[in-house]
């Protein structure tokens, strides 16, 4: 009770500080002598309070205070500690408040660690940030408060989602979160930069480090999520292509193409309007992503309680920034012409340039595969769903000349260079193109395709592999991430070709025959876990070379709410997983058993682990 | 004048988006998973297991009679057990069964009815269970009974002689 009254008033008090915040910027702005103390000390207030508001919330979570909305929703008190804290974000309310907790930490780190930049600009950036903050707070307090009040005081709550209850979802959002949010600050400074005209070689150093920040964040963050998804969904996949995913996947596509530009801007002034455009769509994509999630237009385990007052006012704050960054750009943007003529065409910033093409091509793929339903829907009223053959079918073919570019792009020098080492170039292709032959030859039909894809693939992966053992070369950060990259391409590519599935419906005691595979279903025990029921199921599997597993695959009934999940039984090998699953079929003594072998499973965590590997080296590197 | 052409028209573009979603708030659609009862069946089209030909979902089921959609497997154990089953219902001349084999070899099919008989009209292929998903099924063996282009009665696991005598008695 207490602790609601402390967070809903910090919120208040948060929001009127950003209001002050705006109103002496402007002042500062006119006689801009230095940077106010005060803007410094009311930027550390207002993460105070944030900070104040979210403890509150958790604290509300901890003691299990049902006299909060937000927590008699999404808690009980038969939950664990660890998941009645990570509760605290697993709903609307709390993981906004976790927005706003990491947009004042970020705008306040920024003010701290930006030296040697114009007041002005940081001035100007803290004011952008601020107008984002404000909208969050009013979304907040308005149509989210996570601290109303319930009276008479319930006893017991309602629960989390059970297939919320899982580590790797505690903390995927705070993660992702970290990466959106960084984006934020690489859209309002972008947008001050504009205004100032000071987007140059200058500000790309200084911007590098926060797009690096939330590149890391946000690639590890969609792993997690994945992660989860692998485990905790049942279906045996770690990508759906489910619009949710999308939404993460292109800020992702944006903030990486960003990232490249400004590695070309930080050496040479050009590519200004790429950088501009896209740090404006990396953020914005961002909340385009909040808007489609949480308003409910698109449904998904994301989607928590479907209010379409919030979606107005997320669709409204969006496009009202959209449209000022446009006005923004467009107003103070004029890009200079003579840098323009000097790009050589076999150069590595044509290489960057057409990847840019490549991966804005990739992006519109992935938006129009998510929006094009939503607006069929409201045109037409027909519904459609858009699925992975939908995007494979457009992004594969595509997939090679990228990966090529990417094994020959960084080879190339700045502004002009001739190929060196055209042999061994060449006779690498070779060499990919053969094991890739008989790699694909004795297991698959559709030769052709595969053949080019993974030599695709695997030229990128020798080639990076070859330049770590080359001392002269000493782009590491790039050559890892991009090692990364081919290697998560080659996982997918081999687990896409060698999974194997057995789906069948069976009763305790029976016993599945394949060509290859033995399933028994061996025995059932049921247990009594503090909230939920469980059913343990006990598979016995031969395979052809007469390896015997074990597997136990679990169903989970929870009692608050009352959601049956499947918990899946994972073998994970350094090659291969083993993976099984269980549902209950209606009514029926029989379950619904699907078994897979997924191959180089744990090597697609690896690779993007990898690549982001990569970006840290990068952040971590002293420029020379 | 072409120079503000790029702005104007992005900013027309925003525009449409922006009152698409507005549109798309005022519905929202949530998706339950429903249980295919008293639907109509779905319309697809597929290849047949015997011959080469392509069948259409609307010449399968155009007479004014019952038909009983089996979702089987050669690899699939509990469709052994319910087989005789099937054959029993093929007798009868109130049923027409027709077969939908789901995610296996031809080869494999064609020795399994060899085995055991075969007791389908027609049998159509689901290589990659894509069609059975459109049917609502969960897996192998499913059973739909289909009247006049609607799902009446659904059975998930084998058919035993109990679900056969409710099945004769559906027709009376």
């Amino acid at each position: 009770m207490i602790y609601s009254v402390v967070g809903h008033y910090s919120l208040i008090l948060g929001l009127c500080i950003g209001l002050i915040l705006v109103y002496f910027s402007i002042q500062n702005f006119r006689n801009f002598n230095q940077l106010d103390n005060k803007i410094l000390s009311f930027s550390f207030l207002q993460l105070f309070f944030v900070v104040v508001s979210f403890l509150a919330l958790v604290i509300s979570f901890i003691i299990s205070d049902f006299s909060n909305e937000t927590v008699f929703n999404n808690s009980h008190t038969t939950k664990p500690l660890f998941y009645k804290i990570s509760g605290t974000w697993g709903n609307h309310e709390g993981s906004l408040l976790l927005w706003l907790l990491v947009l004042t930490l970020f705008i306040f780190i920024f003010l701290l660690r930006t030296k040697n930049q114009p007041i002005k600009y940081k001035i100007l950036t803290l004011v952008f940030q601020q107008v984002i903050i404000i909208g969050f707070f009013l979304f907040l307090i308005l149509t989210s408060n996570p601290f109303n009040y319930l009276f008479p005081v319930p006893n017991e709550g309602l629960g989390l989602n059970p297939i919320l209850q899982d580590p790797a979802l505690a903390i995927h959002p705070p993660i992702l979160y970290l990466g959106y949010v960084g984006s934020s600050i690489i859209f309002s400074s972008a947008l001050a930069a504009t205004t100032l005209k000071m987007v140059s070689t200058n500000w790309a150093i200084h911007i590098k480090k926060w797009v690096l920040i939330s590149w890391i964040f946000l690639t590890l963050g969609i792993l997690l999520g994945s992660i989860w998804a692998y485990y905790e969904l049942g279906w045996g996949g770690f990508w759906f292509w489910d619009p949710v995913e999308n939404v993460s996947l292109m800020p992702w596509l944006a903030l990486t193409t960003l990232l490249h530009c400004i590695l070309v801007l930080e050496r040479k002034e050009t590519l200004t309007s790429w950088v501009i455009i896209l740090s404006i769509a990396t953020f914005t994509l961002s909340m385009c992503g909040t808007f489609l999630v949480r308003s409910g237009i698109l449904n998904s385990v994301h989607t928590f309680a479907n209010d379409p007052e919030r979606g107005l006012f997320i669709l409204i704050f969006l496009f009202t920034l959209i449209f000022l960054s446009l006005l923004i750009f467009f107003v103070f943007h004029k890009p200079s012409q003579n840098n323009q003529a000097n790009f050589f065409w076999l150069s590595k910033e044509t290489s960057i340039l057409i990847n840019n093409w490549f991966m804005m091509y990739f992006l519109s793929v992935v938006l129009i595969g998510t929006v094009y339903p939503i607006f069929l829907d409201v045109i037409s009223s027909q519904k459609i769903s858009v699925g992975p053959p939908f995007y494979h079918k457009l992004i594969i073919p595509f997939l090679i000349p990228f990966l090529l570019m990417m094994a020959i792009g960084p080879k190339l020098k700045w502004i002009k260079s001739d190929l060196k080492d055209k042999i061994y170039l060449f006779s690498l292709l070779v060499i990919s193109v053969l094991i890739s032959f008989f790699i694909v030859k004795n297991f698959n039909a559709n030769v052709l395709v595969n053949t080019i894809l993974i030599s695709a693939a695997l030229y990128l992966f020798f080639i990076t592999l070859r330049d770590f053992f080359i001392k002269k070369y000493k782009n590491l950060a790039q050559n890892i991430a991009h090692f990364g990259f081919s290697l998560l391409i080659l996982s997918i590519l081999f687990n896409n070709l060698f999974s194997s599935e057995i789906i069948t419906n069976l009763k305790v005691g029976e016993t599945y025959n394949g060509s290859k595979t033995k399933i028994v279903f061996e025995s059932i025990n049921q247990k009594k876990q503090k909230n939920y029921n469980s059913i343990i199921a006990n598979f016995s599997i031969t395979n052809s070379e007469g390896i015997n597993n074990n597997l136990s695959p679990e169903l989970r009934i929870y009692n608050q709410p009352k959601i049956t999940t499947s918990e899946a039984d994972i073998k994970t090998t350094l090659m291969k997983d083993k993976f099984i699953v269980i549902n209950l079929v209606q009514n029926q003594d029989y379950f619904n058993v699907r078994y897979q072998v997924k191959p180089f499973m744990l090597w697609i965590w690896l690779s993007v682990m990898i690549i982001s590997l990569g970006g840290l080296i990068s952040l971590l590197k002293k420029r020379t | 004048m072409k120079q503000k052409l790029v702005p104007y028209s992005i900013i027309v573009i925003f525009f449409v988006i922006f009152v698409v979603f507005y549109k798309s708030l005022e519905d929202t659609n949530i998706y339950t998973p429903e249980v295919k009862i008293n639907n109509d069946i779905p319309i697809f089209s597929a290849e047949r297991l015997l011959s080469n030909e392509t069948l259409d979902s609307k010449e399968i089921f155009q007479l004014d009679k019952f038909y009983i959609l089996n979702i089987w497997s050669s690899w699939c154990a509990p469709c052994r057990d319910e087989h005789s089953i099937l054959m029993d219902l093929s007798k009868s001349n109130k049923f027409i069964v027709i077969g939908m084999n789901y995610k296996d070899n031809k080869k494999n099919a064609k020795s399994f009815l060899d085995e055991l008989g075969n007791p389908y009209e027609k049998i159509i292929i689901d290589k990659n269970g894509t069609k059975s998903i459109e049917w609502g099924a969960f897996g192998v063996p499913e059973t739909f009974i289909i009247y006049n282009n609607k799902i009446i009665k659904k059975y998930i696991g084998p058919l035993n002689q109990e679900l056969f005598l409710e099945i004769q008695n559906l027709t009376k």
